[in-house]
């Protein structure tokens, strides 16, 4: 049985999801996909798209706004209800973990939506853990900075080799039950306090 | 180190009246009674309703309509959520822009936020534009107390606020911004979002809630039902935490701190200069005028946190009133058991609490501050009259809805 291709509209201010979430819908073979990174003068677009399924990130501060407009029939000619079905508790926490929500005109069969929103928790998944990835090689890149800056100030201060500045501070962590690059952190901060020194 | 007794995660917004959440765990009181509290900002009241949904927070700072509005079936995700406790009465204003306030000014507007004359100029103001081009109002949600208090205000003072201006939703952190940008004309929304246009110079003051309707009701806490029947214990003790912390909340001599504890980043992150206004009731109105405003928030006295049912009946009424919901008796059967002060009197009787005698109560009726019949303890309640004098009987809803179907159509 072939199906009208169904409108979708993607809201996410965050460009790159979006094209992500974007791609995806078009791998699966939707074609009337439209993004919308910024909210504003929305009405007048949701009524040219007429969308069957709109995506929207839950980081988005004017959900409250676009749940009003939904609910007005002068905004939308159809109304656009409810979440995709109250009755799949599962995909509904799903998506609220993922970070998503997801509005369908009233009527639709929920087995032409659950696709497109699995795959829009999926793909937010998948970013997420891009993000947190990058974030974590970020913070240990940072780390490793620190550490090297803590160990050039014992080196100097107490005349210690490279290794025993090291060492030092392995110890140190193990015996306060901290993090080395906590330790680092504590010992940049305070030759800079207490200065004049590498701590600068 | 003993383990908690109990763990509850809460959801709120950034706004003032999140106060009494912020207290209950930033002063002990949570712990006090076993409670490891997570709170957790919010971005908007979508994802407060949805986090609760799921299961992500057992309670929640809720506008008053939104549980009932949940339990009515008219937002996109809801669990069935009650209220055991409000927290606080007030703490809303309408602000405008400096352009608009010139053309009330011109009007017969005058600094002193009497509802009534800066409704008259506001009037004024309409009439003379004509229909061509609506002066755009924002509210925070359609299911909140801004939206109706502002409503019945314009409809009070002979303004449509269906035909003879527009009511949009803005976030509250964007609407001294939108003001400034001239995108919105006005705006009614919970300090400091009010004052925020005041320091910004982009607005005005020009009522407040405690004027339209005085010791009104505005954020509750809401909890997810399924929870409160699982853990009665847990959220006995949520209740006793937030009753000692709206105690501390009322004293003045912990106004300083206590806008000092708002100001941290993971609260609302603004100095003190943002929410001693509201917490002392010494509004700035703007362009330098003051204004001492009575109970313009309340977090404790008067039964600030008791879940009064007509104050969850009025809502109602206004749902009805704006083409929200039919009225049936179903209906107001379900906005009336959202509210639930058999709770609030189960947990917090134990401690001597002022507790009223009634749980509804004719709201309107109380011309000055008036001691009531209550229990173990002496409790004084209002004033609470509406500005235009009305009373809603909680018993006589049929009456009250039928008389504001009149009174717009007159307008």
């Amino acid at each position: 049985m072939v199906h009208k291709s169904l409108a979708i509209l993607v809201i996410d201010e965050n460009r790159i999801r979006a094209s992500i979430i974007e791609a995806g819908l078009h791998d699966a073979g939707h074609e009337a996909v439209t993004v919308i990174n910024d909210v504003s003068g929305i009405a007048r677009r949701i009524a040219e798209i007429e969308p069957d399924v709109i995506v929207i990130d839950l980081e988005n501060p004017n959900r409250d706004m676009l749940e009003n407009m939904f609910q007005l029939s002068r905004a939308v000619k159809r109304p656009i209800a409810m979440f995709v079905d109250r009755s799949d508790q599962a995909s509904i926490e799903a998506a609220v973990d993922a970070g998503v929500s997801a509005y369908v005109v009233d009527g639709l069969k929920k087995e032409r939506v659950k696709p497109i929103l699995d795959m829009a928790i999926s793909r937010f998944n998948a970013f997420s853990r891009m993000a947190r990835e990058l974030e974590e090689a970020r913070s240990e890149l940072e780390n490793r900075k620190l550490i090297e800056r803590a160990k050039g100030i014992l080196m100097k201060s107490r005349g210690l080799s490279e290794d025993a500045a090291y060492a030092l501070l392995r110890k140190t962590a193990m015996n306060q039950n901290r993090k080395i690059a906590e330790i680092a952190q504590s010992l940049v901060t305070a030759a800079g306090l207490l200065g004049p020194g590498d701590g600068s | 180190m003993s383990e908690w007794e109990h763990r509850i995660t809460a959801g709120f917004i950034p706004l003032l009246d999140s106060v009494l959440l912020v207290v209950a765990k930033e002063k002990g009181f949570a712990a006090v009674e076993g409670i490891d509290l997570t709170l957790v900002r919010e971005i908007s009241w979508a994802n407060i309703r949805d986090r609760l949904a799921v299961g992500h927070f057992q309670v929640a700072h809720m506008l008053g309509p939104m549980p009932i509005a949940c339990n009515l079936g008219l937002t996109p995700l809801a669990a069935r959520t009650i209220v055991p406790m409000a927290l606080g009465l007030g703490g809303n204003a309408v602000t405008v822009s400096n352009a608009l306030w010139e053309r009330m000014q011109a009007a017969g507007a005058k600094p002193d936020l009497e509802p009534r004359n800066v409704g008259a100029a506001l009037k004024t103001v309409i009439a003379t534009r004509g229909k061509g081009s609506l002066l755009r109002f924002a509210v925070v949600h359609a299911y909140s107390g801004h939206n109706y208090e502002l409503r019945y205000w314009l409809a009070a003072c002979g303004i449509d606020p269906e035909r003879d201006i527009e009511i949009v939703i803005v976030p509250p952190p964007l609407m001294a911004d939108a003001l400034g940008t001239g995108s919105i004309d006005g705006y009614c929304v919970g300090e400091p979002w009010n004052t925020a246009a005041v320091l910004a110079g982009s607005g005005r003051i020009v009522t407040v809630k405690a004027a339209i309707w005085r010791s009104s009701p505005e954020k509750v806490l809401g909890v997810e039902e399924r929870w409160a029947i699982a853990s009665p214990e847990a959220l006995s003790a949520l209740l006793r935490a937030l009753y000692y912390a709206a105690e501390w909340c009322a004293e003045a001599g912990n106004r300083d701190e206590l806008s000092a504890l708002m100001a941290n980043p993971a609260y609302l992150a603004k100095s003190p200069e943002w929410t001693i206004p509201a917490l002392s009731g010494h509004l700035q109105l703007g362009g330098g005028d003051m204004q001492k405003v009575e109970d313009f928030f309340v977090p404790r006295a008067k039964a600030a946190t008791f879940p009064w049912k007509s104050h969850a009946l009025w809502f109602y009424t206004q749902m009805v009133r704006w083409g929200q919901i039919e009225h049936t008796a179903m209906n107001a059967g379900l906005a009336r058991d959202t509210y639930r002060p058999d709770l609030y009197r189960a947990a917090l009787k134990p401690l001597g609490a002022a507790l009223p005698a009634a749980n509804a109560k004719v709201e309107g009726a109380l011309k000055t501050a008036t001691a009531v019949g209550s229990t173990d303890a002496s409790l004084v309640l209002g004033p609470d009259g509406f500005f235009d004098g009305a009373i809603f009987d909680p018993d006589r809803i049929d009456a009250y809805i039928a008389g504001q179907k009149d009174r717009l159509n007159s307008a």
